[in-house]
């Protein structure tokens, strides 16, 4: 009766299911990072934030949720219709996809490929039509100005995003993600690879557009840039798209150099505990250290003002383009000569 | 991956043929996009994943971009529309046809099978293949595009100069 029920098909089911928490927990982190944003912000600034709805505010983002929902969706006549509706859904589909390579612990994530890095590259070149379609389709001035601007940033903040990762495939000698956490056993490649972590960090805060490169969106001269014409749920999905885009950033940057869901320090040295801490808790580790990074991305907000654009722009090939060739540069030769070549 | 290949190539036909017939120009190039998505797909299909990705980052992540932030610049307004509606009159369709079938003949006489048919995606070609080929038997072509790249930055550079 059951025979139909084969091991392969357990697999295959099960494997949808752990896809589909992961999915449901990556948008509710994203979600709730909204309320978290707010708080911090508020306690960085010395005042309360939202804290009247449910215990310590946490029901704002479902009271928000609700409001934005029921919301009149409004489309401005002169808007370019297919591209306007099609923006906010590239916006947040390519975020979300972006997070399926991400391992969080040894057995959990949704793919497990040898091109993964390779992929991430490509779904972030794709994320930028989400910002210049927006500009475009609506048909006014100053999103046509934020689209330009973020397609100008995206794409010089690529450039050496790509060059910045390298680094870390050569050290590991794979693009899967997995290989690169198990090749951080001992020590994390921010250590070797500092200078690589120093030009990824501007390149992912450019990926998100979030502060100080929310210039697409620099609301004292441009409105909001791309998405002012959108309102209710499309302009939800652009914003919530943007708090997707930091988990997933803040996951990569804990995989590619902070050892993933490897205990930090000499946590799975201590005596006793050590074995429990090193080996049974992989995702309290991972969480940990994404939820630091996350945190990170709200205080550079709190703290950076916005530079000017050219600084951006320069800061970009000047900087951060040569930074990135060097490292490359120097973790070849090392590795070279390491091998005995 | 049989049927995957199929509706990828499907849509890649279908796509570049919007590329031509449309007359928004940036829907024309969103078309592109599509068919080189599409395009990727086949090459994914077939085991060449280091080029799909490549395809995807490159063509459809750098280089349609800088395309559509050109156009979208432009700012081609109605008139565009119907100037291209003009120029896309039959008679005007023959001898491209004409070209484009000489082109697919040649194309198919030399890819048809002779005799045998080997299955594609058989083998997964790594990036590590891919680099080892480049780096091997290719290295001359390899330092030959470098150097045309170079000369193309050089040339950029120099337009874009400041005279001052």
């Amino acid at each position: 009766m059951f025979s139909w029920i084969t091991p392969d098909l357990i697999a295959i089911v099960w494997g949808m299911v752990k896809a589909i928490i992961i999915l449901l927990g990556m948008v509710l982190t994203a979600a709730y990072m909204i309320w978290l944003e707010r708080r911090l912000l508020a306690l960085w600034q010395d005042r309360y934030g939202p804290n009247r709805v449910g215990p310590l505010g946490l029901g704002q983002v479902i009271a928000d949720m609700i409001k934005i929902f029921f919301k009149e969706d409004w489309m401005p006549p002169f808007a370019d219709k297919f591209t306007f509706v099609l923006a906010p859904f590239l916006a947040m589909s390519l975020m979300m996809l972006a997070f399926v390579f991400i391992p969080m612990t040894p057995n959990w994530g949704v793919s497990n490929t040898n091109m993964a890095l390779l992929f991430f590259l490509a779904i972030a070149g794709l994320a930028v039509y989400a910002v210049m379609l927006g500009g475009w389709a609506s048909n006014s001035k100053y999103s046509l100005l934020g689209g330009l601007r973020s397609t100008a940033q995206t794409i010089s903040y690529e450039v050496f995003m790509g060059l910045a990762l390298m680094g870390v495939v050569i050290q590991a000698g794979s693009f899967n993600l997995r290989d690169i956490v198990a090749a951080q056993d001992g020590l994390w490649n921010v250590f070797p690879q500092i200078l690589g972590f120093i030009a990824w960090v501007p390149a992912a805060l450019a990926v998100v557009h979030r502060t100080p490169f929310d210039l697409p969106e620099a609301e004292s001269e441009l409105v909001q840039g791309y998405h002012t014409e959108y309102s209710g749920m499309k302009f939800g999905m652009f914003m919530v798209s943007e708090y997707v885009g930091i988990v997933m950033v803040s996951g990569l940057t804990v995989t590619l150099f902070f050892g993933g869901w490897d205990a930090p320090l000499w946590f799975d040295r201590i005596p006793g505990i050590g074995a429990f801490l090193g080996e049974q808790i992989p995702f309290v580790w991972f969480a940990a250290k994404t939820f630091i990074f996350m945190a990170g991305y709200i205080l550079v907000r709190a703290a950076l003002p916005r530079p000017r654009y050219d600084q951006i722009m320069s800061a970009a090939w000047l900087w951060c383009l040569p930074i990135a060739l060097i490292n490359l540069l120097i973790t070849g030769a090392v590795v070279l000569w390491r091998a005995g070549a | 991956m049989d049927l995957t290949f199929y509706i990828a190539a499907t849509i890649a036909l279908f796509a570049t043929i919007m590329v031509v017939i449309n007359t928004n120009p940036v829907h024309a190039l969103l078309y592109l996009v599509l068919s080189l998505l599409s395009v990727a797909t086949v090459f994914f299909t077939l085991g060449a994943h280091f080029a799909a990705a490549l395809e995807v980052i490159v063509y459809a992540g750098a280089i349609m971009v800088l395309f559509v932030f050109v156009v979208m610049m432009l700012n081609l307004g109605a008139k565009t529309e119907d100037q291209e509606r003009r120029w896309l009159s039959a008679p005007a369709m023959v001898l491209p046809a004409a070209l484009s079938a000489v082109l697919l003949w040649q194309l198919g006489t030399q890819l048809w099978p002779r005799g045998y048919i080997t299955a594609a995606g058989l083998q997964e070609v790594t990036p590590k293949m891919v680099g080892i080929a480049l780096y091997g038997p290719y290295l001359l072509a390899v330092e030959l595009a470098s150097m045309l790249l170079l000369a193309g930055l050089v040339a950029a550079y120099h337009l874009g100069r400041h005279d001052d």
